[in-house]
């Protein structure tokens, strides 16, 4: 956690390090986002649920970046932003790890834990500080490297999600957004995921944990937003909901309690 | 789930799950692995075949280095360029365009040879600059543009000295360039007291007969190896060592991935088509200035063998992996084959048929070493 750009103030407390009012965004004639709203306050992990097609990757890119919202305001830290580029969300302290395209598979951990922030001595990178950073910081996250040459596409699926994590928390991310971290991985995998989803969450940073499945949610979740048809059905804390009440909220309902009954409670 | 001691530890050494790689899969996932190989194979076919004819006294050591350091050249920017994602097809037609172009300044308009040379780098790196920027910002395959550069710069490399001078050859540029301080740096011949003193003591042939009687018959080393070994040496402290060479890595392993963590994958493609755009016009320079002309059909299918020293070096043709040591040892067993083969005495048409063989061999290799890298099965 040391050297980085963007660790000036004490925590913020209760306050939300990111708030996303009203949003709507519109592709054209389709709306995609019909008014969602949604913050994160630091150390807690708030998970946005929905079922595919309920405007979950639009939201999260608005988030970062990506999207520029059609109507509605993101506040961070209280103050209105108007994130140009995914680099602006980036400066600000906001952080994605996506799903697929987290690491490049031929590349070594080093390299890719540091493109783009490569450390300098004089002309050349840093490799002595690059790799014995690289390889404390994985440890924390409870990953011992063979060697920090390795390359990425020797890891496991959880373990790059892992690395995305320790480097954005090492360059000093206040919210991590991580979009589907599980969906792809194994039991262990994603048990390890969200581990370091929980030392994360430790070190004050706000997590937005997006997933269709309820159960990973519950796992590491202090908030849940369920999003349906580009709106939000509303905002649960943890104890106040069950796993069943999210999951028909997720699929709206109604023909999912009919579902659940004809397959006897297995999904 | 906050009990961290219940998790275990992925990976690592204590995993019973992970093999430890041997000492052999760890060199066979270096990339040069196939160039040293390569190289030394060809020196012990050689060494038997041709150990007799000259090929390996300091005469024939002269011929194949100076052939080996053009190929090397020219691989340095292929390699680079490929490493970063794109490929670069016009390179032959960049050496042609570029030779007439000091023809045009030099001779026919007979501007100092200097500003001939500065001027033909800047339009040479622009059309590079072009080529790249089309790329990217077309998102269209870089065979395809840099293929219509091949025959948009093969054409201007004919019709440009045909419509002025009315021929394709352009002689005369060795008296233009005669005293030109930046001629020099690509026509001199450096360290020839070393050559001097090796005829003393016999180990250079000296001229019998003629004018330069008694003079060693090696003037010095060529400046086109003097560039050829700096080029490698610098594009491979860029690639390994420095920030842009990680984005290079970067922009040609997953452009996508690259742009999200902030790495500007447009600019790094745009300053590598750049240079193999450098590359190409240094090759032409030394080149015109060792003939002492320029003419229309020069480096016509230099792209193919720049590519395919390349990837004899171990670079991957989809990007993202490569050494530019690598691709210089490809060059190499490029120029020791085409002239061993002539001083085996073996026709030189085979030379293609080698190619095309070693090439095949080459991607084989490569995938297969892929797969180890990236735990594909």
């Amino acid at each position: 956690m040391s050297e980085t750009a963007f660790h000036h103030d004490a925590p913020i407390g209760d306050k939300p390090i990111v708030e996303m009012k009203n949003i709507e965004k519109h592709f054209g004639p389709v709306i995609a986002l019909n008014g969602v709203s949604f913050d994160v306050k630091p150390g807690e992990c708030h998970c946005l649920l929905g079922d595919n097609g309920a405007g979950k990757s639009t939201f999260i890119k608005t988030m970062s970046g990506v999207h520029k919202p059609t109507a509605g305001e993101i506040l961070f830290e209280g103050r209105q932003m108007n994130f140009a580029s995914p680099r602006d969300a980036m400066e600000a302290g906001i952080a994605t790890v996506y799903q697929d395209l987290a690491m490049i598979p031929l590349m070594s951990v080093t390299r890719n834990f540091w493109m783009g922030r490569e450390p300098k001595k004089g002309l050349f990178i840093d490799f002595d500080k690059a790799n014995s950073t690289t390889m404390a910081e994985m440890k924390k996250m409870g990953i011992n490297l063979r060697s920090p040459d390795q390359a990425v596409g020797t890891l496991s699926g959880g373990e790059r999600q892992t690395v995305a994590i320790a480097r954005a928390v090492y360059f000093g991310a206040k919210v991590l957004i991580l979009d589907e971290p599980t969906s792809a991985l194994g039991v262990r995998q994603t048990s390890n995921v969200l581990a370091t989803v929980d030392k994360v969450r430790k070190n004050g940073i706000g997590v937005v944990f997006i997933t269709h499945n309820v159960r990973h949610a519950m796992a590491v979740g202090d908030r849940f937003t369920v999003l349906n048809r580009g709106k939000t059905l509303g905002t649960a804390t943890r104890g106040d909901i069950t796993p069943e009440e999210l999951q028909d909220l997720m699929a709206g309902g109604q023909e999912m309690a009919q579902l659940e009954g004809s397959l006897g409670g297995t999904v | 789930m906050s009990d961290d001691s219940a998790i275990p530890a992925a990976g690592g050494p204590d995993d019973e799950r992970i093999k430890e790689i041997g000492g052999l899969r760890a060199w066979l996932i270096r990339p040069e692995l196939g160039g040293i190989i390569g190289t030394v194979a060809v020196f012990v076919f050689f060494g038997i075949l041709a150990g007799d004819s000259g090929m390996f006294n300091a005469q024939g050591i002269m011929n194949w280095s100076v052939i080996s350091a053009q190929f090397m050249i020219i691989a340095v920017g292929a390699c680079m360029l490929m490493v970063a994602g794109e490929f670069d097809l016009s390179v032959g037609s960049m050496i042609g365009f570029a030779g007439i172009m000091i023809a045009m300044f030099g001779v026919v308009l007979a501007w100092p040879m200097w500003l001939a040379i500065l001027i033909t780098f800047a339009i040479c790196i622009g059309i590079g600059a072009i080529n790249g920027l089309i790329v990217v910002r077309t998102g269209l395959p870089s065979f395809i543009v840099t293929l219509a550069f091949l025959f948009i710069l093969r054409g201007f490399t004919i019709f440009i000295p045909q419509t002025v001078e009315n021929r394709t050859i352009i002689g005369g540029i060795e008296e233009a360039a005669e005293g030109d301080w930046l001629a020099s740096i690509f026509s001199a011949d450096i360290m020839s007291w070393v050559f001097v003193w090796l005829a003393d003591i016999g180990l250079v042939g000296t001229f019998s007969r003629g004018t330069r009687e008694g003079q060693p018959v090696i003037d010095g080393i060529p400046m086109l190896i003097v560039w050829a070994i700096a080029l490698v040496i610098i594009g491979h402290l860029v690639l390994t060592r420095t920030r842009f060479g990680n984005w290079i890595f970067a922009a040609g392993g997953d452009a996508q991935a690259a742009r999200y963590v902030g790495v500007p994958v447009d600019r790094v493609k745009i300053t590598m088509f750049m240079t193999t755009a450098f590359c190409s016009t240094v090759f032409a320079l030394c080149q015109v200035f060792e003939f002492g002309s320029a003419a229309a059909d020069r480096g016509i299918l230099k792209e193919f063998e720049a590519i395919i020293a390349v990837v004899i070096g171990g670079a991957l043709l989809t990007g993202g992996y490569g050494s530019v040591v690598g691709a210089a040892l490809g060059a190499l067993i490029f120029g020791v084959v085409q002239q061993g083969l002539f001083f085996a005495d073996v026709e030189s048409s085979l030379f293609r048929v080698f190619l095309g063989v070693i090439l095949l061999f080459a991607v084989i290799l490569n995938t297969y070493i892929r797969r180890i890298i990236t735990g594909e099965r």
